[in-house]
């Protein structure tokens, strides 16, 4: 049996890590499904009609998978961190019973209509209930984040001893929730998403385009249709893609600001010192490297003072504090340390892969660059694996925290909870949500190379150009 | 810091938040049981259709609605985190495995409708149809095992009165899914599902009954003779007439206007019964585990402002999709 306090760090692991997929597929579609309703009701062109249904299915099934996730995490605050929900429900229970009322009731009701009811509304409603639904799942995102950002930096509370426990009391809520790293992680989570998307609607349509050989000249429905999925996607990445990385510079210097702790595992900084450089491309030549990172042992390219001047907005001279300098332990600095590279290097990859293929479509080869075609279907899942390490930086790097410097994660766990019950979810869940990624997967698999649904008579299948016939010069 | 004085010393308008809220989470509760409750109960008639033109329509009833009735459930969460945390983190660590259960059954429950409309092939839709069941029936069945066990103070993981009180809920879901089904269907299938109510209205009054007898003899310090508790026992009963009248004189809508007297009539015996404790295995009173002042003015300030747009949102789905459903449309 493995000890309650590890049991029930690795089960919020993997529901979280499992969880997280599911909002970012909706966060992400909103803002493209209210797009595609906008044009389905404002234009004649039956594309839009496509678009919105065949990624509303892909919306819908992932919000259903969402949901039930969702509530196992609610849930599990409760059963496995019943000291850390006594301790710090005042402060934290608010934002999830207004995310509760604000907005997921907002999301689940419209989708309702927006699902189920074209037929049977008016088109202006049917266009609220679009938007509804993608206000919805941003919404959720703000409460969710205004919780956890509360916990990275948290404000405007006083410690109480009440009976035999100290309690966090909420003193200012507007310095508690007007929280300083709010602002930086929904930027950061909500582009993520929709740069995630981005990348999927790419990769999706890049395989089509690929497969099937659709060239410029092709005019059957779902060559337009995944012409078209690729143009909008692209348009989206190339927006996102450099934000992303613009922004995580800044949010990087706003962690070594409130988290230095967390900034010094990022870089694997064990002793004080100025003038710290940042390897970007750092690699492990043994095996010590990769599960006991070190940056100045490691071999790589060091940019000299890089991560000086990124923690200090421009000075390379700064000083990081090293990790023996603090009190606590270290967190996990290999976990930390490799998925913050991971996320970087899938950043810098998105914008090379974005600018790439705007260059195609300027020279009018964008249908035509297999090569670029299999990149994008290679990248489809990386902006969902750069949320997951993103996110593992985020709540690893701030270990052996729960609360930063308030609350330690093994003193928040359930005091009665055993290792034989801990464990046993913990491996049911194992299974569950195995079982839940492989139905997805199954489920997203099928709607995809079903392909767009067809509109006006056509199926788009009957006529869809035998595989072989390439578009390439 | 900012100051924010009298807000964060007295109670709003001085009104009696505790209690307030102490209903209020109640009430979030027997709204999810109202309306997830018909859901649950389509879930379970699914069992007794075999008929794959009867099954779609089971589902399309349902299909518009479900995830909305089911945030409910999070926001009962919720608002019992936010306001009775200490109840909230007792009452969930220690029924662990039983939280997992109702998990476990909602997850079944949640993904069963959206795989079954994924194939149509026998082998798959069996398959799935059977987990829609299992999951309809257990999820309503954990849960009145939960609530039994939350006003007896039980913590082990199963007892006689948490599986009466299990199999009562389970008794009323297929109560409110007949008067919903009496609604949204016509013909044979209406005529076939609506015998079903009868049956279960009788099981539900029967271990009701029950489990009355139970409180009485071995928990008369609950005091289930006293006013309040017997008006809702006879609540309880009229409505049971009403329902079991209006089925038979086919006023399916009237039917299904008993079931939330029927499920409030329940949740509120279960808070009557527990106050002023809020967690009664604990010693723990509704005003030792309320929140302080301040946090508490806010979620109610939150609370006042939210809740009746939550309720337009569902008038506006439900008025959508009013009607019977249609011979030929489906969940998706």
């Amino acid at each position: 049996m493995l000890d309650p306090v590890i049991a029930s760090r690795l089960q919020f692991a993997l529901t979280t890590i499992v969880h997280i997929i599911f909002p970012v597929m909706s966060m992400g579609l909103a803002p493209f499904l209210i797009y595609f309703t906008w044009k389905d009701i404002r234009t004649d062109d039956p594309v839009y009609e496509q678009l919105r249904r065949f990624w509303t299915k892909i919306f819908a099934i992932s919000f259903v998978v969402g949901t039930v996730t969702g509530i196992v995490l609610e849930f599990e605050f409760g059963t496995n961190f019943a000291a850390f929900s006594t301790a710090a429900g005042e402060l934290f229970g608010g934002p999830l019973a207004t995310e509760g009322m604000m907005a997921f009731m907002l999301e689940a009701t419209f989708l309702g209509v927006f699902v189920f009811g074209r037929e049977k509304v008016s088109d202006a409603l049917y266009m609220v209930s679009a938007v509804a639904v993608g206000l919805g799942t941003w919404l959720s995102a703000v409460w969710i984040l205004v919780a956890n950002s509360w916990m990275q930096t948290p404000r405007g509370f006083e410690l109480v001893r009440e009976s035999d426990q100290l309690v966090i009391s909420l003193v200012d809520p507007i310095a508690a929730y007007a929280n300083p790293r709010f602002p930086w992680m929904f930027v950061h989570m909500q582009n993520a998403a929709v740069l995630s998307v981005a990348l999927f609607m790419a990769g999706v349509a890049a395989y089509h385009i690929w497969q099937r050989g659709i060239d410029a000249e092709d005019n059957q429905q779902s060559a337009r249709f995944w012409r078209k999925t690729l143009k909008i996607a692209l348009v989206v990445l190339l927006v996102t893609a450099p934000f992303q990385a613009i922004h995580g510079d800044a949010y990087g210097r706003h962690v070594y600001e409130t988290q230095p702790q967390k900034f010094a595992a990022m870089e694997a900084v064990w002793e004080t010192d100025s003038y710290v450089p940042e390897y970007l491309f750092a690699v492990p030549t043994s095996l010590e490297h990769i599960t006991d990172p070190r940056a100045k042992e490691l071999l790589g390219i060091g940019i000299p003072g890089g991560a000086s001047w990124l923690a200090s907005g421009g000075n390379p001279q700064a000083e990081i504090t090293g990790l023996n300098e603090f009190e606590t332990e270290a967190p996990p600095v290999a976990i930390v340390f490799w998925s913050f590279r991971l996320m970087v290097a899938a950043g810098f990859w998105f914008i090379l892969l974005a600018f790439w293929a705007a260059y195609r479509w300027w020279t009018d080869e964008l249908y035509d660059d297999d090569l670029l075609h299999k990149a994008f279907v290679g990248s489809s899942l990386l902006g969902i694996f750069a949320v997951e390490v993103g996110w593992i930086v985020t709540e690893v790097g701030r270990q052996p925290w729960v609360i930063q410097g308030v609350l330690k994660t093994q003193d928040g766990v359930s005091p009665g909870l055993t290792g034989f019950e801990a464990t046993l979810t913990l491996v049911g869940f194992v299974f569950v949500y195995t079982g839940l990624l492989g139905l997805y997967t199954y489920v997203i698999r099928r709607i995809i190379r079903e392909g767009p649904p067809s509109v006006d008579g056509t199926s788009p299948t009957e006529t869809a150009t035998p595989s072989g016939v390439s578009g390439d010069d | 810091m900012t100051d924010y004085g009298a807000f964060a010393t007295d109670p709003l308008f001085g009104l009696p938040l505790e209690e307030l809220w102490f209903g209020l989470v109640f009430f979030i509760l027997g709204m999810f049981l109202f309306l997830d409750g018909f859901d649950f109960g389509v879930g379970a008639l699914f069992a007794t259709r075999d008929d794959e033109d009867e099954r779609e329509t089971l589902l399309a009833a349902i299909g518009p609605f479900w995830d909305g009735n089911e945030v409910w459930l999070v926001v009962f969460g919720g608002a019992l985190f936010a306001a009775f945390p200490a109840v909230y983190a007792n009452l969930f660590s220690r029924h662990y495995l039983l939280m997992f259960a109702i998990l476990g059954a909602l997850i079944l429950r949640g993904l069963a409708p959206e795989m079954y409309e994924q194939r149509h092939d026998e082998a798959w839709q069996t398959w799935w149809g059977r987990s829609f069941v299992v999951g309809s029936v257990s999820a309503p069945f954990f849960i009145g095992v939960f609530a039994a066990h939350w006003l007896l103070g039980i913590s082990s993981l199963v007892s006689l009165p948490g599986v009466v009180v299990g199999l009562a809920v389970v008794a009323l879901t297929i109560v409110a899914g007949v008067g919903f089904l009496g609604m949204k269907t016509r013909g044979a299938l209406q005529r076939d599902v609506v015998e079903y109510g009868p049956k279960a209205m009788a099981a539900y009054l029967a271990l009701v009954v029950v489990t009355l007898g139970y409180l009485v003899v071995l928990r008369p310090d609950l005091g289930v003779i006293a006013p309040i508790p017997l008006a809702l026992v006879v609540i309880t009963l009229v409505s049971a007439g009403g329902y079991l009248v209006t089925l038979r004189e086919e006023r399916y809508t009237l039917a299904f206007g008993t079931v939330p007297v029927l499920v409030f009539a329940f949740v509120a015996l279960v808070a009557v019964l527990m106050f002023p404790m809020a967690d009664p295995a604990v010693g723990l009173t509704v005003s030792d585990a309320i929140i302080s002042i301040l946090p508490l003015n806010i979620m109610s300030i939150a609370a006042a402002l939210l809740l009746p747009l939550v309720f337009s949102y569902f008038g506006i789905l439900y008025s959508t999709f009013r009607g019977p459903i249609e011979t030929g449309e489906s969940y998706s």
